[in-house]
């Protein structure tokens, strides 16, 4: 192209001043990259620059990031620990919702239980009482009706022996009271 | 980088200088480059170490909990190359994770930087990644003899393969294995050389009023393009490197 | 005259090195399709040969590379 690989028309104090690899108006002679006075330039600096990366990577950067890296790991470890913690605690805390729940649901049972059981005890009591009385008027009535009843029945003989001595007595028959009392006696039974 | 005033002084018209803006130049005067001389070279790498200092020493320096922004990309690319180091090279591999890490971040901010416009690429010289993926190279070399001694060379003997087979498979494994530092270093170099070269090469095309509008949206797109390859290879070169350790650490497949 | 024959010669050689760069985007483009077919085949696996991916773009891309470089040697630097 427009690179001069001859050069010939180049003065030669110039490229003496310039070395090998320059024309004179300061364009590349040949590959600027193959040009042998430059090398050890390039060298020296290249080395330079590595071994001074070299030193800031492996004296501060790298510690300092891996430290940074690392210490995040523990914060995001230590974090998860504590939310693991808090988690527990929340279980816990519902656990011991629900034991108290469970306990005062049994308790609630019991004394519906025994408040049950009190009312049917009075109620026990009250029924036997009235029973009790109902039994007593029953016997008291039933002795009354007892005595009516024999009270009728000693009528019933007086009349009828009376009775029968008169008609006994007016038919001219000789009343006599002891079998007229057997007759009487005789009937009622039958 | 180029002066292109020139170009047109020589031929007129239609002219291209994909390759002036790799030219090396001394920073403050003078036209010879020593070892030792300050020039463009020194100017970008040192951006380089001010980028990953900004990036991975200032925007870490509060330390929270909750990261702000920079120190999420902080922490972004530690936990990818480590966990990188630690899929492809093997748990035991993480002692050199910051070796992995220097080559990582240096490549990653050159290849960003050298996108931004006149600017200098330090990753597109083959001297500079070739030092790199020789060091890689020897490092991995050594490694694997001071760890298994001779065994290191079963990786070049698979016992998997049918016997007559072996002493075939054994040359090409070690010619792919002397290959690697070639590869590995062209690979990063090439890709940026190319990339730069092309956006010149489309910029050249953008003095023709004509073509200009087409020349600027291909200019764009392949700047897309840069920035993805830029990413890709840094990662590239980290995973490579990478696997190479692997080999190094764990020779018997 | 006989070196713009010579340099002819490297223009003529370097554009048709390019042509091994099309070898090297049918490589790639094998290794991500193959890669995206197997990925929708079985998503869960894919995550974890992404890194295997790239090692395979790498690879096929290099030899594109050096295809390249032979281009811009015989351009610039013969």
């Amino acid at each position: 192209m427009a690179t001069d690989t001859s050069g010939e028309h180049i003065s030669p104090d110039k490229l003496e001043a310039a070395g090998m690899c320059v024309d004179s108006n300061g364009g590349a002679i040949g590959m600027p990259q193959l040009c042998p006075d430059w090398m050890g330039n390039q060298i020296f600096w290249l080395v330079i620059t590595l071994v001074v990366i070299f030193l800031i990577l492996s004296r501060v950067a790298l510690p300092r990031i891996a430290a940074i890296l690392a210490e995040r790991q523990g914060t995001i470890t230590n974090d998860l620990a504590e939310a693991e913690n808090l988690k527990a605690r929340a279980v816990e805390a519902e656990d011991a919702y629900n034991q108290a729940l469970a306990d005062a649901r049994t308790e609630a049972l019991r004394i519906a239980a025994e408040a049950k059981a009190e009312i049917q005890a009075e109620l026990n009591v009250a029924i036997e009482k009235a029973d009790a009385e109902i039994a007593a008027k029953a016997a008291e009535s039933e002795k009354a009706i007892a005595g009516i009843r024999a009270g009728a029945l000693d009528s019933i003989r007086e009349v009828a022996t009376d009775t029968a001595a008169e008609i006994v007595g007016a038919l001219g028959g000789k009343s006599d009271a002891s079998a007229i009392a057997d007759a009487v006696e005789d009937r009622m039974k039958g | 980088m180029a002066d292109e005033a020139h170009g047109a002084a020589d031929e007129g018209g239609l002219v291209f200088h994909p390759m002036d803006q790799f030219i090396v130049k001394p920073l403050f005067g003078g036209d010879t480059v020593g070892l030792f001389t300050v020039t463009n070279v020194t100017l970008w790498m040192a951006l380089a170490v001010l980028a990953i200092f900004a990036l991975l020493v200032i925007s870490t320096s509060k330390r929270a909990i909750v990261p702000g922004r920079g120190q999420s990309i902080a922490e972004l690319a530690y936990g990818f190359i480590y966990k990188m180091v630690e899929d492809v090279a093997g748990k035991d591999a993480t002692p050199y994770f910051p070796y992995i890490m220097t080559l990582f971040m240096f490549i990653v901010c050159s290849n960003f930087l050298g996108l931004l416009p006149m600017s200098f690429t330090t990753t597109s010289h083959i001297a500079v990644t070739a030092i790199m993926a020789m060091a890689v190279f020897l490092t991995v070399t050594v490694l694997g003899f001071v760890k298994h001694g001779v065994g290191f060379l079963s990786l070049f003997w698979i016992s998997a393969a049918p016997l007559p087979l072996r002493p075939v498979l054994a040359l090409i494994e070690i010619i792919s294995y002397f290959v690697r530092p070639i590869s590995h270093s062209i690979r990063l170099a090439g890709n940026m050389m190319a990339g730069h070269a092309v956006i010149k090469v489309f910029a050249g095309f953008a003095a023709v009023t004509l073509i200009a509008p087409v020349s600027v949206l291909a200019i764009t797109a392949i700047y897309a393009l840069e920035v993805l390859v830029s990413f890709i290879q840094a990662y590239v070169f980290a995973i490579l490197t990478c696997v190479y350790l692997k080999d190094a650490l764990h020779p018997h497949h | 005259m006989e070196g713009d024959i010579v340099q002819m010669g490297a223009y003529i050689g370097a554009g048709l090195a390019c042509t091994g760069m099309g070898g090297a985007a049918v490589g790639v483009g094998h290794v991500v399709g193959n890669y995206l077919s197997g990925a929708l085949r079985n998503p869960s696996a894919a995550a974890g040969q992404t890194a295997t991916m790239f090692i395979g773009i790498a690879f096929s891309e290099a030899l594109g590379i050096f295809s390249f470089l032979v281009a811009l040697l015989l351009m610039f630097a013969v």
